[in-house]
């Protein structure tokens, strides 16, 4: 009777009192896939709101300095509100608004799945409480008062570990406590059935841009892909159109903090096994006894202990590889971007950059890389300052 | 009759809660027994977890508390062992899908079998996916615990007629602590059980006061307390187990009137 698996991934392991909820979302959420009308109302929301399609960019800088394959970037971080979280915050709320609810709670990380879903709520005139880890409220203290400029409520989450984790479990409770009139916006390709579907589907319009678009310049699909991954939202996104494919490489960047062989990473491929947490079935940072671990990640965005169910599934089947990516190589990309292309890059986004710049010398020139973009990075430059030993006032 | 239904079976049944480990192990072993004579018909072992997403503050802060002391299922096993020689209270291990599932599940369900337990409470599975641990529960004799929310509604005939043990009623919306008000109408959600199976029904959530667990007791067959009983041990730390037997045989005189 166990919904929403990919392999042995997945489930809906989460509180009885949200089980309802949960099957209703479902239903909804199929309705609505079938609906022109909510479909015509998404795309239109998309091209006048959002700024779809996003660009594809050839990097020819990147290209001509790395001397390998041809580099391509999938300008998410050109979307309203700056990130692709946009794309499934404005299908959620929209979803939401459909099935009569009138208060949308999101977690956030880094800040920019709060903004996005922030955003949607005000458009659609939507009530909104948002609840981030006491750690990323201090970090990412631009998107705090962003949010808040937009009519949020943002609750800082003292609990564990002060960080996205936490931030999920504050949502939760927050979700069993008053569910009849609010919807859970879910920021990534995570948690319980149908969330890891419903965010994958919200996503999945940057690989069939993309896919559009590479021919259209290229003539022919790219050879690998390449995305940061935390949850896994942005990948999934950009990976889901061409997992038939086989001739297209799917490489997924974990954060490794300061290395997989250090107890400061996030990087859940690398370092974890399988568990249940957070609704679904996975690979998590754990101990042996089944206690999630505290992870770390210069990026907020990617400091979670777990990963999609989907993507769990990719890596089993060995469609998709999950490689390793430090601070000091994400930061590196951070600055090369920005000089080399003139494009700021968000923090996570610079982990795919920086694998990116590891990869390309070893492919031919007549092969492609598609890089997503996912977010820009102003949101970071104050924190890449302080890593620097710069002291900068925001 | 299993130790479980026997509790049922004198009335009324308490059912405290504590969590195994907090302040240490040590408390714990000496709690259990203490519990039971003064009253307890039941009790819940909770098995600390580093993210409790159904736990209210309280019940967190004794997951920490006991994480800290180096409270491991290891070691709760090993306690269970030697409480079981004191006493023949019924026990039911309440934690989380992940720690059962990473130690391995039929390890740990047989290894809580072995020490003694006799139920395992588990809100992070729901109906929909207890075959996960169902079939090891039922080859090592362990009752595993439904619960049904406010919201289960429609749900409700489904879970009780495949529960077994007793049926945990969630009192109230939210996750556990206490609350000075309980608005469901639990006497709906008791009625539906008994239709589809004949089963005990306890109450759990939010319950502190004496006169709250005698109102619920009239619906139900016993009434579950954990965020009231937790927080005597956070004030009391290792003397918590006077005031914590006090506090039982208060509550357990209360809904045996």
């Amino acid at each position: 009777m166990s919904k929403g698996r990919f392999g042995q991934h997945g489930g809906q392991f989460i509180p009885e009192t949200l089980m309802n909820a949960v099957t209703e979302l479902e239903k909804a959420y199929n309705a609505c896939m079938q609906d022109e009308e909510f479909l015509a109302e998404l795309k239109a929301l998309h091209e006048t709101y959002t700024g779809r399609p996003s660009l594809l960019y050839y990097a020819e800088k990147m290209t001509e300095d790395l001397g390998g394959a041809k580099i391509y970037l999938k300008r998410e971080d050109l979307n309203h509100t700056g990130s692709h979280k946009i794309n499934n915050a404005l299908g959620q709320v929209l979803l939401a608004k459909k099935m009569g609810k009138t208060r949308v709670i999101a977690e956030t990380g880094a800040g920019q799945h709060g903004v996005a879903t922030a955003t949607a709520a005000a458009l659609m005139g939507m009530e909104c409480e948002i609840f981030m880890g006491k750690e990323d409220t201090d970090r990412q203290a631009l998107n705090v008062f962003r949010m808040e400029l937009l009519g949020a409520k943002v609750h800082p989450v003292t609990s564990g570990t002060q960080t996205l984790k936490d931030a999920v479990n504050e949502t939760l409770r927050e979700w069993t406590n008053r569910v009849v009139d609010t919807h859970y916006v879910l920021g990534s390709v995570m948690g319980p059935h149908p969330f890891p579907t419903i965010v994958r589907d919200f996503q999945s319009i940057i690989g069939k841009e993309v896919r559009e678009q590479i021919l259209k310049a290229e003539g022919k699909l790219p050879d690998m892909l390449i995305a940061c991954v935390g949850g896994g939202s942005n990948a999934m996104g950009l990976f889901y159109d061409f997992i038939g494919d086989s001739s297209v490489k799917l490489v997924g960047c974990e954060a490794a903090g300061h290395g997989i062989d250090t107890d400061k990473n996030a990087a859940t491929i690398s370092t974890g096994t399988v568990g249940i947490f957070h609704g679904m079935k996975s690979y998590f940072c754990q101990d042996e006894y089944g206690q999630i671990a505290p992870v770390y990640s210069i990026s907020a965005g990617l400091d979670y202990p777990g990963i999609g169910p989907e993507h769990a599934a990719l890596f089993d089947t060995g469609r998709a590889d999950y490689v390793p990516v430090t601070d000091r190589e994400a930061v590196d990309a951070f600055e090369y971007l920005s000089r080399k292309e003139g494009i700021i890059p968000a923090i996570e986004s610079a982990h795919a950059i920086a694998y990116g710049r590891k990869i390309a010398p070893a492919m031919g020139k007549d092969q492609i890389i598609v890089i997503n973009l996912s977010g820009r990075g102003d949101k970071d430059v104050a924190a890449i300052a302080r890593y620097k030993g710069v002291e900068i006032y925001e | 009759m299993s130790r479980i239904s026997e509790a049922f079976s004198k009335g009324k049944a308490f059912i405290p809660f504590i969590t195994a480990g907090d302040p240490d192990l040590t408390v714990t072993e000496q709690l259990v027994p203490a519990m039971a004579e003064a009253g307890a018909d039941i009790i819940e072992l909770g098995i600390p977890f580093s993210d409790p997403v159904a736990e209210g503050i309280v019940i967190q802060e004794a997951d920490q508390r006991a994480l800290s002391a180096g409270t491991t299922a290891d070691k709760i096993f090993e306690s269970v062992t030697r409480i079981r020689k004191k006493t023949n209270v019924p026990l039911a291990f309440m934690t989380y899908i992940n720690p059962i599932f990473v130690y391995g599940s039929e390890r740990f369900i047989k290894n809580a079998a072995e020490c003694g337990i006799d139920a395992l409470i588990v809100p992070d599975m729901p109906f929909e996916e207890k075959e996960e641990l169902h079939p090891i529960c039922q080859k090592y004799g362990i009752d595993l615990i439904s619960l049904i929310a406010p919201t289960s509604k429609e749900r409700i005939t489904a879970i009780a007629s495949e529960a077994e043990g007793f049926v945990y009623c969630v009192s109230s919306m939210g996750v556990t602590g206490v609350r000075k008000e309980i608005t469901s109408d639990i006497g709906d959600m008791v009625s539906l059980v008994k239709a589809s199976k004949d089963l005990p029904c306890a109450i759990g959530f939010g319950i502190s006061t004496p006169e709250q667990a005698k109102e619920l007791s009239k619906y139900a067959d016993g009434i579950i307390v954990g965020s009231a009983i937790v927080k005597l041990a956070a004030l009391h730390g290792k003397d918590c187990v006077e005031p914590i037997c006090n506090y039982i045989r208060e509550m357990k005189s209360a809904i045996s009137k």
